[in-house]
C-alpha cells in the first residue's frame, strides 16, 4: 500500500484538531494553549511540506522556513509576556487576564 | 516498509500530540511536545524534506521547547487549580474538535488536482541525484526569496527586541559594579607601599 498525499494531509488534519480540542481543554492554562498554537502551527507545516513533495514544487519548503520564524517569534513574544504577567499577577490563569476590562 | 515507517512516525506524533494537550503536568506536556515535533520531522524526512526536517528539530526542539521548558519551570503554577471544568468542558471541546475535523476530512477527500498543474510550478524540484534538497532549497531562497528572507529576519530581529524589552526590569535595591567609579578610585584609597626590611615583618 503505498501512502499518498492524502495520508498526510489526514495526519496533518488531526494534529490540527488536537490543537483547537487543547485550547478549549486547557481554557485556564496559558502554556498549554500557547503549545497547542504550536502543535497547529505543526500541522500546517505538515501540510505544505507534503504538498511540496507531492507535487514536486520547492516554495512549501521554502514557506515552511518562513511560518517557523514567525511561529518562534510568536512563541519569544507570548512567553515574554506571560513571564511580564505572572510577575505582576502572580497567576497565569486566562481568568485573572482582565486588566483592561472595563 | 515506507508504509510503516510512515504509521509508526504518525501514530507516534498522533499519540504524543493528544498527551500534550491531555498532560496533568505542563512539564510532560512539552517533552510530548518534543516527541511530537521528533516524529513530524521523520515524516519530513520520509517525504524528502530532509532540510526542513533538520530546521524543524533545531528550531522547535533547540530552541522554542526548551524556551517553553524554561517558562514552565520559572513560573510557579498550580497544576490543580489550572485544570479546573477540566472534565466540564470536554464535551464541548470534543464535539467543535469533531466538527472541525470532518470539514477538514471533507475538504481533503473531495480533493482535485488542477489539470494545468505543470504550468504554474513555482520552483519545481531537481531530480533525485540531480541536487541535494538543501542545495536546491538554497538555489531558491537566496534568489527568488530573498527580500522574503532578509523579512524574516527582522521578524526574528523584532521578537527579540520585543521579548528583551518585556523582560528587563531595574531592580531597586540590588547592589551593581559600577566600572567608572572603580577606575576613577585615587590610587591612594586602594594600596598603601610598605617596605618591609628583610626578616624583620610588617
Amino acid at each position: 500500500m503505498t501512502i499518498g498525499l492524502t495520508h498526510y494531509l489526514t495526519v496533518a488534519a488531526i494534529l490540527f484538531t488536537l490543537g483547537v480540542f487543547g485550547i478549549f481543554l486547557n481554557r485556564k492554562n496559558v502554556i498549554i494553549i500557547l503549545m497547542s498554537i504550536e502543535l497547529m502551527l505543526l500541522a500546517v507545516n505538515i501540510n505544505f511540506v507534503a504538498f511540496s513533495a507531492f507535487l514536486h514544487d520547492l516554495v512549501g519548503q521554502i514557506f515552511v522556513m518562513f511560518v517557523l520564524t514567525v511561529a518562534a517569534a510568536e512563541a519569544a513574544i507570548g512567553l515574554a509576556i506571560l513571564v511580564v504577567f505572572f510577575r505582576n499577577r502572580g497567576s497565569i490563569e486566562v481568568e485573572d487576564i482582565n486588566a483592561m476590562k472595563g | 516498509m515506507t508504509a510503516f515507517v510512515f504509521y509508526l512516525f504518525a501514530a507516534l506524533a498522533i499519540a504524543s500530540g493528544a498527551m500534550v494537550v491531555t498532560a496533568r503536568n505542563p512539564v510532560h506536556s512539552v517533552l510530548f511536545l518534543i516527541l511530537t515535533f521528533f516524529n513530524v520531522a521523520g515524516l519530513f524526512i520520509l517525504l524528502g524534506a530532509e532540510f526542513v526536517a533538520m530546521i524543524m528539530v533545531i528550531v522547535y526542539v533547540g530552541a522554542v521547547a526548551v524556551l517553553f521548558l524554561f517558562v514552565v519551570m520559572m513560573l510557579d503554577i498550580h497544576a490543580v487549580t489550572l485544570r479546573e471544568g477540566f472534565t466540564k468542558i470536554l464535551p464541548v471541546g470534543a464535539v467543535v474538535a469533531l466538527v472541525l475535523f470532518v470539514e477538514l476530512a471533507l475538504v481533503f477527500g473531495t480533493w482535485l488536482m488542477a489539470p494545468d498543474l505543470d504550468a504554474v510550478r513555482g520552483a519545481p524540484t531537481p531530480a533525485v541525484g540531480e541536487l541535494s534538497n538543501t542545495q536546491a532549497i538554497g538555489a531558491v531562497l537566496y534568489t527568488d526569496y530573498v527580500y522574503l528572507f532578509q523579512l524574516a529576519g527582522i521578524v526574528l530581529l523584532v521578537g527579540m527586541i520585543g521579548s528583551i524589552m518585556l523582560t528587563l526590569r531595574a531592580r531597586v535595591g540590588v547592589k551593581r559594579q559600577n566600572p567608572r567609579t572603580q577606575a576613577n578610585r585615587p590610587l591612594e584609597d586602594c594600596i598603601e607601599v610598605k617596605k618591609v626590611a628583610t626578616g624583620k615583618g610588617v
